[in-house]
């Protein structure tokens, strides 16, 4: 019996093995089958740990055999961004400074994924060092969009998201800074979350910036979400920015009804340069909210238009501090042949950091420099407080807000690379979010004349999780965008 | 802001990246685009807004003073590019 | 001639002895194999993150409490950005603009003479590793043992005049951090550090001129040293017409002078920036109040005390409470025979002495001290109630120090209790005068002197037992 991950989520797949109809040997197979067939084209692996999967697999059927599972993810094939630190597993980030770069330690949401009983199936392609709105900045090759193979599939963590749109595993982890869950999970038509910032821990995470970086699930559907956040979310000792907020059971909270949500419309997200058919697509998702029961509210976040400034100043700035340790001492590419220290620091980095990431680096380094601190960062930071102060009058009157997850489908491979500030607009309607410390959801919510994705997304109150997925999951029963799949891909020849 | 190769020299030392003399001039022409456009933040008034350095508070942090870690050091120097012994080893440091 | 006043300040790091590292559960303690006392955390791996170590925070409170500095009820950690092999984060987490304790000021005597130096700040810091340059030719090694270990960083105001005084703050400074038990002090291992600024203007001027930092100073003798050198030379630049460049300069220990630093590095731009990976730190009021109670005794109180309720000297009292495992160890013999003023002798000069001719100045450690306090009250209590003359008790006290044996087990060994019975030293001084008939009539003749001469031959035929002041008094009756 063939079995086909895009039929499955990870809540029915649980069911299934629980009844013993299949095993997590099987869904592992199909998985590691379904890569092998497909990822020559996709390119959404960057390292595929069959024999660790496997491992995993035999032993989380020993569990269910003995009616043991260690939770509602025991023997699901998972994904992992690879910035996300894996011991003994290669983990490179998509950069050539840790192209062979072996963890002695795994992360605390990989740890905790572990323990679930979870199942590896490998790392997922990504923009180097989380740097990016397309994964073309990955130094190993682009990933593409399964939807249409001409396109992006978002970024940055585009690999993860493919690789559950493509059905090549039940769900994934990625990352999100300024959208990069999000936008990817709009682009290929799943769901994914951007939590609360400190709902899950950062530790083992490779940083890009640190107050904004968020760990998030990937999934075919909000329950699938619901159940990943639960296994992932809560204090970490080991991060110190992590939070001491209980964890609500939020897969068993899900409920088709919206009782009397609030959900604010943010006018500024609905100006110019939305592609006419996601503005149509979320208008309608926006009009079956009100049909549910949810009140409809024009709000308006003032400063949204220097989101994007604020944010290139801010994260640039800590990822130039964060990334001044990939120096070629302690692990990492060293250039061959430097003669001094200073050569040894400037080659390893010059030919080990690609073009956008040495782009950041200048401007991050740039904006905290001497005489400019004040002007740049300084300036920004406070920017930042006017930004959040907006939200927190907007959800003085809302419960959550409803806008476009981006402004159009995704673009072509290629489009955006001759500009990076085109490149960084893409971001506009996600951004404001990672400044604010929100959390947000995206789900599909249409397709263009294309047949390309549409994604919806709702922003929530700090630590308010329950009330997007609850939104989310009621949207999803009264409507079929999230059980469409891409069209099959081929086995390149 | 006009941003000159000098400038693009300056910061690329700072940050210990090595560019080729390409890479400068597009860094320069990049830089200058971008930091143009951050440059709308001059538009608010932020006389009196506090800095935001951490948008969550997580309180307090602390972690009791107990020795957990032991020694490790064939893990940890496992992906070091040159090592001597139990050392990293680097090219000479002249003082 | 233009009279030039010297204007110094001080930069000290002390390493705290807290049993792990500052952000990390790695042991802190000096001395392991290299890279032992390592893990990804204070390695700087890719997705690690600090945590703070609360007796760090508290071992700065208590600090800031004995300098008299406020306490921020919020402070920020900040990172200072550079490169170099042993900053594994190419940036050193520190404070900045926000310290954990602001002004404050020390009180100390030099030369008789009451000084008070202010504070700028005090603040918390991580150290870096170390680097080793002279084990290979053409390389350096690393060892990130000491990466991360806590560091507090005391900056005062330039408030010093010279170098002496430089020094004497520097032992007052130390002294305190010990009585907290903050810091060991051990300028030799790199536990106390100090670097200095240094400048120099025209006597009576308020203005400050140009300084000059000045490194590598390993010993206090360094430190007044280096600190002298660099007077006199800023002096002799500025009377030659030429200006003091503001830069750093290493100590020479070898040639005795200051040089520019070799490296013509870039100038330092640190970009500092609030971490954001950690919270503010916040200290309340009800924990620097804890902290406050648990005060100890300060080196200042301590010694007053000494002074006023034992009745020791300002000098003894100065020399017995510098040190901190010092005063504890008298105070403990005290308690078992209470003679100030013999037990400060005896510890002045024996224990001390012994202390530094078998290298144990450097460890803070009493239980490793060769004489128990307990021990060496005995031995006084022993004098004090007849048993062993003063003498004898300095035989006693070096097989203690061998032997590790208490005293009156050594006296009863050695048979080396006190001979009082009169009636036997008297038969002594008559076999002595009987002896030396010559010698008797000369200093009934006038020849004073001879009676040291007596008591040398009645203490040797009484193997030295003998009670020297009934030797004394009957000499004198014998010999009229």
């Amino acid at each position: 019996m063939k079995l086909d991950l895009s039929s499955l989520t990870l809540a029915t797949a649980a069911e299934r093995l629980s009844r013993r109809e299949i095993s997590s040997r099987e869904l592992t197979e199909a998985a590691l089958e379904t890569i092998a067939r497909t990822d020559a084209r996709l390119h959404a692996f960057l390292t595929v740990s069959a024999d660790e999967a496997r491992a995993q697999a035999a032993a989380a059927d020993e569990r269910l055999a003995r009616g043991e599972p260690l939770s509602a993810l025991d023997g699901l094939p998972l994904a992992l961004k690879d910035v996300f630190s894996t011991r003994g597993v290669r983990t490179t980030a998509a950069s050539r400074i840790l192209e062979n770069f072996v963890p002695p330690y795994d992360g605390t949401a990989v740890a905790r994924l572990r323990a679930s009983g979870a199942v590896f199936v490998g790392k997922t392609n990504c923009d180097e060092f989380a740097m990016g709105s397309s994964t073309e900045n990955s130094a190993f090759g682009a990933t593409r969009n399964p939807w249409d193979l001409t396109r992006v599939p978002g970024g940055s963590s585009g690999g993860s998201a493919v690789a559950v749109a493509a059905g090549q595993c039940l769900g994934a982890l990625g990352t999100d800074t300024g959208g990069s869950i999000r936008l990817p999970a709009a682009y290929c038509g799943i769901v994914g979350l951007k939590p609360t910032y400190g709902r899950v821990s950062r530790y083992g995470i490779v940083a890009y910036a640190s107050s904004l970086d968020q760990v998030g699930p990937f999934a075919r559907d909000v329950r699938d979400a619901a159940i990943l956040l639960e296994a992932l979310a809560g204090h970490d000792p080991l991060d110190s920015t992590s939070a001491r907020v209980a964890v609500p059971r939020y897969a068993s909270a899900l409920r088709a009804e919206l009782g009397t949500l609030r959900v604010g419309v943010p006018r500024e997200y609905f100006e110019e340069g939305l592609q006419p058919e996601v503005e149509s697509s979320v208008r309608e998702a926006i009009a079956v909210l009100e049909s549910l029961g949810a009140s409809i509210e024009i709000i308006s976040l003032p400063h949204a238009r220097y989101a994007i400034a604020t944010y290139y100043l801010l994260a640039t700035a800590e990822a130039s501090s964060n990334l001044a340790r990939y120096d070629g001492i302690r692990y990492g590419r060293r250039a061959g042949g430097a003669q001094n220290l200073a050569e040894t620091y400037g080659r390893s980095r010059a030919e080990g950091f690609g073009a956008e990431v040495k782009r950041r680096i200048m401007l991050g380094t740039y904006a905290l420099s001497a005489g400019y601190y004040d002007a740049y960062y300084g300036k920004a930071q406070k920017v930042r407080t006017l930004i959040r102060r907006d939200f927190d009058e907007a959800f003085a009157r809302c419960d959550v807000l409803a806008a476009p997850t981006a402004a159009t489908t995704a673009f072509a491979l290629g489009e955006k690379l001759d500009d990076p500030l085109s490149m960084y607009l893409s971001d506009v309607l996600t951004i404001s979010v990672n400044l604010a410390g929100l959390p947000a959801l995206s789900l599909p919510c249409g397709v263009d004349g294309a047949g390309l994705p549409i994604g919806l997304q709702l922003i929530g109150k700090p630590f308010d999780e329950l009330s997007l997925l609850g939104a989310g999951y009621a949207y999803e029963q009264a409507t079929d965008w999230h059980s469409q799949h891409p069209p099959a891909v081929e086995q390149a020849p | 802001m006009k941003i000159t190769r000098d400038d693009v020299r300056h910061v690329a030392a700072l940050a210990r990246l090595a560019l080729s003399s390409e890479e400068e001039e597009k860094l320069a022409v990049e830089l200058e685009a971008i930091l143009g456009y951050v440059e709308k933040l001059g538009e608010l008034d932020t006389e009196g807004i506090p800095a935001t350095a951490h948008v969550l508070d997580a309180g307090p942090a602390l972690r009791d003073d107990e020795v957990r870690n032991g020694p490790d050091v064939d893990g940890l120097l496992a992906n070091a590019p040159d090592r001597s012994g139990s050392f990293f080893r680097v090219p000479k440091i002249i003082e | 001639m233009m009279r030039f006043e010297p204007v110094i300040g001080l930069e000290v790091h002390a390493q705290l002895l807290t049993r792990s590292k500052l952000f990390c559960a790695c042991s802190a303690a000096f001395g392991a194999p290299p890279n032992a006392h390592t893990c990804p955390v204070c390695m700087a791996f890719p997705g690690v993150l600090p945590v703070t170590n609360r007796q760090a925070v508290e071992f700065a409170i208590r600090a800031g409490l004995a300098a008299g500095s406020t306490i921020a009820p919020s402070s920020r950690w900040a990172r200072k950005n550079y490169f170099y092999p042993d900053l594994p984060k190419a940036y050193q987490i520190s404070m900045y603009e926000a310290p954990i304790c602001i002004g404050g000021a020390l009180q100390f005597s030099a030369d008789g003479v009451e000084k008070r130096v202010r504070l700028v700040r005090i603040h918390l810091e991580e150290d870096a590793g170390k680097s080793i340059h002279d084990a290979q030719a053409d390389a350096s090694l690393v060892d990130l043992n000491r990466a991360g270990v806590p560091l507090l960083e005391i900056v005062s105001e330039p408030d010093l005049r010279s170098a002496a005084d430089a020094v004497a703050y520097l032992r007052a400074l130390r002294s305190i951090l010990q009585y907290l038990e903050v810091c060991d002090g051990n300028m030799e291992e790199g536990s106390f550090r100090c670097d200095a600024n240094v400048s120099i203007r025209p006597a009576g001027s308020d203005a400050l001129g140009t300084r000059a930092e000045i490194k590598n100073m390993n010993s206090f003798r360094s430190v007044e040293n280096a600190i002298d050198h660099e007077i006199a030379r800023q002096i002799e630049v500025v009377s030659g017409g030429g200006r003091v460049e503001q830069e750093t300069r290493l100590w020479d220990a070898d040639r005795q002078v200051t040089r520019p630093m070799r490296s013509k590095e870039l100038a330092h731009d640190y970009r500092y920036f609030p971490d954001p990976d950690l919270p503010p730190l916040v200290v309340d009021a009800a924990w620097v109040e804890k902290v406050r109670r648990e005060l100890p005794e300060l080196p200042a109180a301590r010694r007053r005390r000494f002074e006023t309720e034992l009745g020791l000297s300002a000098y003894d009292a100065e020399v017995l409470t510098a040190r901190r495992d010092v005063a504890d160890y008298y105070e403990a013999a005290l308690a078992r025979h209470r003679n100030p003023k013999a037990l400060g002798n005896w510890v002045m000069e024996s224990i001390l002495r012994i202390v530094r001719e078998q290298k144990l100045d450097a460890e803070l450690c009493i239980a490793r001290w060769p004489v128990a306090p307990g021990d060496l009250a005995d031995l006084v209590a022993a004098i004090d109630d007849g048993t062993i003359s003063g003498k004898i008790a300095k035989t006693v006290f070096d097989e203690m120090v061998t032997s590790g044996k208490p005293p009156r087990a050594i006296i009863a060994a050695r048979g080396l209790v006190q001979v009082t019975d009169s009636g036997a030293i008297a038969s002594a001084v008559d076999r002595v005068l009987a002896a030396h008939p010559d010698k008797v009539s000369e200093y009934r003749g006038g020849k004073d002197k001879l009676f040291g001469f007596f008591v040398g031959q009645v203490m040797k035929a009484t193997e030295g037992k003998a009670n020297p002041k009934q030797v004394n008094e009957l000499l004198k009756e014998r010999l009229g």
